[in-house]
C-alpha cells in the first residue's frame, strides 16, 4: 500500500520544507516569546534604584541590590576556587602527560561530573559543606558547591583552547632554550587564553542562572551579606522566591529581566570573544 | 642548571597531577557522600521497596519511590517527544532549507537563550501554560503535559544549536554527489546528510535529555508534585528531583536518609541512560 | 587581546561598584542568625527589618529552612534562635523553647467559590481523597483540587494532627513547599482547596469556617475555632546578648500588639493549653 502511494519527489519536498517551516517557525516564536515577555514586564521595572536599593518586606518593596551582591560574591568564589582546578587539571592532560588510562580517567570523571543534575550538588555541598564542615548556609559553602558543578566546563573549554594552539609555538619556545613550564606560561597560555576566558564567562552565566544547588547550600536570607560566612540570597533563588510565594509580580519580573540581560551580556561576550579566537586560529 | 630545571619540571608535573586529580576526586567523593548518606536506609528496608513501592509516606516509614521514578522518565520522553522534533526540524530547516542570512541571524540568538536561567522557564510556565492547561483541557493545569512542554522548550536551544554543527559539519561533496544524483533536497537530506550527521544528532538529543532529567526548579513549578502515579498527561506528577528538593528543607532522622536514597536512584538511572546513549550513538556511527 | 582586556576591566568594575559597598557592613558588630519554620519567617523577617532599623550595629539574619531544619541548626549551633511552628518531638525537648505566638490554621478556597463552611469531618473526606466534588458539597459541579504542604512541614503535621487523626492524606493531592506557593496556586484555581497558616490568608483567598466558625481572633482566643499551634522560638541554653534582645523585642508590646493585624494572636492571650 505504501509503496504505490508515493508522493512525487518534487511534491514531497514542498511539503516537507511548509512542514519544517512551520516547526521552526513555532520554536523560534515560544522562544522569542519568552524573551518578549521577560523584557516588556521586566523593563519598565528597571531603574538605578532598582538595582542599587534593598530589598524591603520580603521583596514587594525596594530594590534587589543585596541578591546582586550575593550572586557576584558566590560567583566570584566559585570562579576563585575552579578556574586554578580546571585550567590546571587542562594543563596536565595537554602538555604534561601522554594519552593513556591516567587522562581517559580524568576525562571520564569531568564527563560523568557535567552529566550530575545541579540538585545533587546541592545534595552533597549542604551535607559536606553545610553540615560536617560547618560553614553553616553561606556564601562559602554556595560557591564552594558551584565551584564543583562548573568545573567541568572549565576543564573541557580550557582543554580544547589549549590544544588549539598550533605544535609550532612550542617547538619554538623549545629550539630557545626554555623549559616545559616556562613555554606553558609565557606560551601556550597566553595565546589560549581567550578560550580559557570563553570557559570562565560560561561559568559565570551558569552560576548565576543556578538555583537549585544555591539554595541548599547558600541559604536564603535577604540581608546584605556582611562577609563569605552569612547567608545570602542570589538573584535566581529571589526570583524562584518572589515569582513562586507570589510575593509581588512587578518585582518578580524586573529580576527576571535583570538576570536575563545579565546572561544574555555574557553569552553575547563569549560569542564575541569565540568568533575572534576561531578566527585567529583557522588563520595561523 | 639543567638538573634543577628538570627537578623543578618533576615538581610542577606532580602538582598538576594533583590538581587535575581533582575533577576524578570531586566526583569520587560526591559519590561517595551520597551514596554513604543513602545507602544505609536502602538496606535496612530492602531496595524492592524503593524500585517498587507506591507508597511515598515518609513519616510512617513507607517510602516508595516507583511514582517519582516513572515520573521523572514520563516528563523526560515528553519534554523529548516536544523538544527533538521541533529542535531537529528547526536545524534542518536553518541549515539546509534557508537562506544564509537567516541562519547566520538566528542560531546565535538561539545559542543566547540557552543560557536563560531554568527558574525563568518554570515561572512563565506557570503564569502561561497552566491556566491555559486548566481551561482548555481541565484538571488543575500543574501536570505531566505542563513539566513536558516546559522542559521540551527548554531544552530547545541545545538540541538545535548541537544539531546545527552536525548538519553543518557534514561536508558539502556529500549534498553536491547526492543532487548531481537527480535527488531532491529533501532526498538529499533524509538520505545523505542526516545519516552522516548522525552521531552529532544523537550527542544533541542526549545533551538535552540529561538537561530534562536532572532539572529540579522548573519542574516543581508547574508539575504539581502529587506522590501519585499520574492517570493521565493531565494529573500532577512528582520527578525523583523536586522529590529531593521540596522535602529537603524539613527532612530529618529516616525521612532525610530517604532522600538521598532518592538522589542515589537518581544518580544511578542518569549512568544508565548517559551509557545507553552513548552506546546507542556509538552503534549508529559504525554503521 | 584589547578586548579581552577591555572585558576584564568591565567585569571588575562592575564587581567593585557592588562589592564596595558591602564592605561597608563588616562595620557590624554583632550578627545572630534566626533559622526555621518557613511559616514564621516572614513575621521574623518584618521583625528582624523593625529590630535592625532600631539598632544600628546588629544584624539579624533570618532564614528559612522549616523547623526541622530550624531545630537541628538551633542544636548544632548554626543558629542562635530556631523557630518552630510545631511541637517539639522527644528527642527534640532539651532545648528552651519560648512561645511568641498562636497561629490558627486556616482552611482557604478561591474566593468564587460559593462554598463558605465545612464541617472537620468534610475536611476530613476531602483531604483524604474521598469527597472528590464540590458537588457534594452544595457547591459548583466540579473536580476538587486538593493542595498540601510537603512531608515533614510543620503546617502539614499540623493539619494531619488536627484535622486528619490517623487518616491519610490523598496521594493524589498536589504538594507544594511553602505556605505562600499554597495561597498562590489557591487563589488561581477556582475549584482548589488547601491550608495555611491564618497570619498569611490576604484577600486573594477566601477562608471557610469550621462547623460554622470563622477563624477570627475572638474565636481561636476562646477555642471556638479549633485548629491553632504555637510559633516557637527556640535556644540551646537561656538566650543571652542580642538574642535575647531581640526576644524580648518580639514578646514586647510594641510587636505583640501588632500581632492581631497580621492574622497571629499574642502569645500572653491563650494560657493554659496550648492546643485545642
Amino acid at each position: 500500500m505504501k509503496e504505490k502511494f508515493r508522493l512525487q519527489p518534487r511534491a514531497e519536498q514542498k511539503i516537507v520544507q511548509v512542514f519544517l517551516y512551520f516547526l521552526t517557525s513555532v520554536a523560534v516564536l515560544v522562544l522569542f516569546f519568552i524573551l518578549a515577555v521577560i523584557l516588556k514586564n521586566g523593563l519598565p521595572q528597571l531603574s538605578l534604584e532598582f538595582l542599587t536599593k534593598n530589598p524591603a518586606h520580603m521583596g514587594r518593596e525596594g530594590g534587589i541590590f543585596s541578591t546582586v551582591v550575593a550572586t557576584i560574591y558566590l560567583t566570584f568564589i566559585a570562579l576563585l576556587v575552579a578556574t586554578p582546578l580546571g585550567v590546571g587539571t587542562a594543563i596536565y592532560l595537554t602538555e604534561y602527560t601522554f594519552e593513556g588510562t591516567v587522562t581517559r580517567i580524568i576525562r571520564f570523571g569531568a564527563e560523568c561530573l557535567a552529566g550530575i543534575p545541579s540538585i545533587i550538588f546541592g545534595l552533597f555541598g549542604f551535607i559536606l559543606f553545610v553540615n560536617k564542615l560547618k560553614f553553616g548556609w553561606s556564601i562559602l559553602s554556595g560557591g564552594l558547591t558551584l565551584a564543583f558543578m562548573v568545573l567541568p566546563t572549565i576543564i573541557r573549554t580550557s582543554e580544547e583552547a589549549i590544544k588549539s594552539v598550533p605544535a609550532a609555538y612550542r617547538l619554538v619556545s623549545y629550539s630557545l632554550g626554555s623549559t616545559r613550564w616556562q613555554t606553558v606560561t609565557k606560551v601556550v597560555l597566553p595565546s589560549a587564553a581567550p578560550g580559557i576566558v570563553t570557559g570562565v564567562i560560561l561559568s559565570i552565566g551558569r552560576s548565576i542562572g543556578e538555583t537549585a544547588a544555591v539554595i541548599f547550600t547558600a541559604g536564603s536570607a535577604l540581608h546584605l551579606p556582611s562577609s563569605i560566612f552569612s547567608s545570602a540570597r542570589t538573584m535566581s533563588v529571589h526570583f524562584y522566591i518572589l515569582a513562586r510565594e507570589g510575593i509581588s509580580m512587578p518585582k518578580a519580573y524586573g529580576t527576571a529581566a535583570v538576570l536575563v540581560i545579565a546572561i544574555l551580556l555574557i553569552n553575547i561576550i563569549t560569542y564575541y570573544l569565540m568568533g575572534k579566537y576561531i578566527g585567529r586560529s583557522s588563520r595561523s | 642548571m639543567a638538573r634543577h630545571k628538570s627537578g623543578g619540571d618533576r615538581l610542577i608535573r606532580l602538582s598538576l597531577l594533583l590538581v587535575a586529580l581533582s575533577a576524578i576526586s570531586v566526583l569520587a567523593i560526591i559519590t561517595i557522600f551520597i551514596f554513604e548518606q543513602g545507602l544505609p536506609i536502602m538496606a535496612k528496608y530492602g531496595l524492592k521497596n524503593f524500585l517498587l513501592g507506591q507508597d511515598w509516606f515518609p513519616s510512617e516509614q513507607s517510602f516508595g519511590l516507583l511514582p517519582m521514578i516513572v515520573g521523572s522518565l514520563l516528563v523526560t520522553l515528553g519534554a523529548l517527544v516536544i523538544g527533538v522534533p521541533l529542535g531537529l526540524a528547526s536545524a534542518i530547516f536553518l541549515t539546509e532549507f534557508s537562506n544564509r542570512r537567516l541562519s547566520g541571524f538566528l542560531k546565535p540568538v538561539i545559542e543566547l537563550l540557552a543560557g536563560i536561567p531554568s527558574v525563568v522557564y518554570g515561572f512563565l510556565g506557570l503564569m502561561f501554560l497552566v491556566p491555559f492547561i486548566r481551561k482548555n483541557f481541565g484538571g488543575p493545569g500543574l501536570s505531566v503535559l505542563a513539566a513536558s512542554i516546559i522542559l521540551g522548550i527548554m531544552i530547545l536551544p541545545t538540541i538545535i544549536s548541537i544539531a546545527i554543527d552536525a548538519i553543518r559539519a557534514v561536508p558539502d561533496s556529500y549534498r553536491e554527489g547526492s543532487i548531481a544524483l537527480g535527488a531532491t533536497r529533501w532526498q538529499t537530506v533524509r538520505m545523505v546528510v542526516l545519516p552522516a550527521a548522525r552521531s552529532g544528532l544523537v550527542a544533541g538529543i542526549i545533551l538535552g535529555m540529561g538537561r530534562a532529567i536532572g532539572e529540579t526548579m522548573a519542574v516543581i513549578m508547574v508539575a504539581g508534585n502529587a506522590a501519585d502515579l499520574p492517570g493521565s498527561l493531565l494529573a500532577p506528577v512528582r520527578t525523583l528531583t523536586s522529590n529531593i528538593a521540596l522535602e529537603m528543607a524539613y527532612a530529618s532522622g529516616e525521612h532525610r536518609q530517604a532522600l538521598f536514597a532518592t538522589g542515589v536512584i537518581l544518580f544511578v538511572i542518569i549512568m544508565i541512560l548517559n551509557f545507553l546513549a552513548n552506546l546507542a550513538a556509538r552503534k549508529q556511527f559504525r554503521k | 587581546m584589547s578586548s579581552l582586556n577591555l572585558t576584564i576591566w568591565l567585569l571588575l568594575l562592575v564587581f567593585c561598584f557592588f562589592a564596595f559597598p558591602a564592605c561597608r557592613s563588616h562595620s557590624v558588630s554583632s550578627e545572630i542568625v534566626v533559622a526555621g519554620s518557613t511559616s514564621i519567617q516572614p513575621f521574623a523577617d518584618e521583625w528582624a527589618e523593625l529590630f535592625m532599623s532600631k539598632n544600628n550595629k546588629v544584624n539579624i539574619n533570618v532564614q528559612g529552612g522549616g523547623s526541622s531544619a530550624g531545630i537541628m541548626a538551633v542544636k548544632e549551633g548554626s543558629a542562635n534562635i530556631g523557630m518552630s511552628s510545631r511541637e517539639l518531638k522527644e528527642d527534640e525537648r532539651d532545648l528552651k523553647e519560648i512561645i511568641i505566638a498562636y497561629d490558627g490554621l486556616a482552611i482557604i478556597v478561591h474566593p468564587a467559590n460559593p462554598v463558605n463552611s465545612l464541617a472537620i469531618d468534610q475536611v476530613q473526606s476531602i483531604f483524604a481523597g474521598e469527597i472528590t466534588s464540590w458537588k457534594m458539597l452544595n457547591g459548583l459541579d466540579q473536580n476538587i483540587t486538593v493542595v498540601v504542604r510537603e512531608e515533614g512541614s510543620g503546617t502539614r503535621g499540623a493539619f494531619q494532627e488536627m484535622v486528619m487523626g490517623p487518616r491519610r492524606i490523598s496521594k493524589k493531592a498536589i504538594v507544594e513547599d511553602s505556605n505562600g506557593v499554597v495561597r498562590e496556586i489557591v487563589s488561581r484555581d477556582e475549584n482548589s482547596i488547601g491550608f495555611i497558616s491564618l497570619g498569611l490568608v490576604n484577600d486573594q483567598v477566601k477562608p471557610v469556617a469550621l462547623d460554622g466558625v470563622k477563624p477570627t481572633e475572638e474565636a481561636i482566643v476562646h477555642n471556638n475555632y479549633r485548629l491553632r499551634r504555637p510559633f516557637l522560638f527556640l535556644s540551646r541554653q537561656e538566650p543571652q546578648g542580642l538574642a535575647k534582645e531581640f526576644i524580648d523585642f518580639v514578646l514586647s508590646a510594641e510587636i505583640q500588639s501588632r500581632l492581631p493585624q497580621e492574622g497571629l494572636i499574642p502569645a500572653q492571650k491563650i494560657t493554659g493549653d496550648r492546643r485545642f
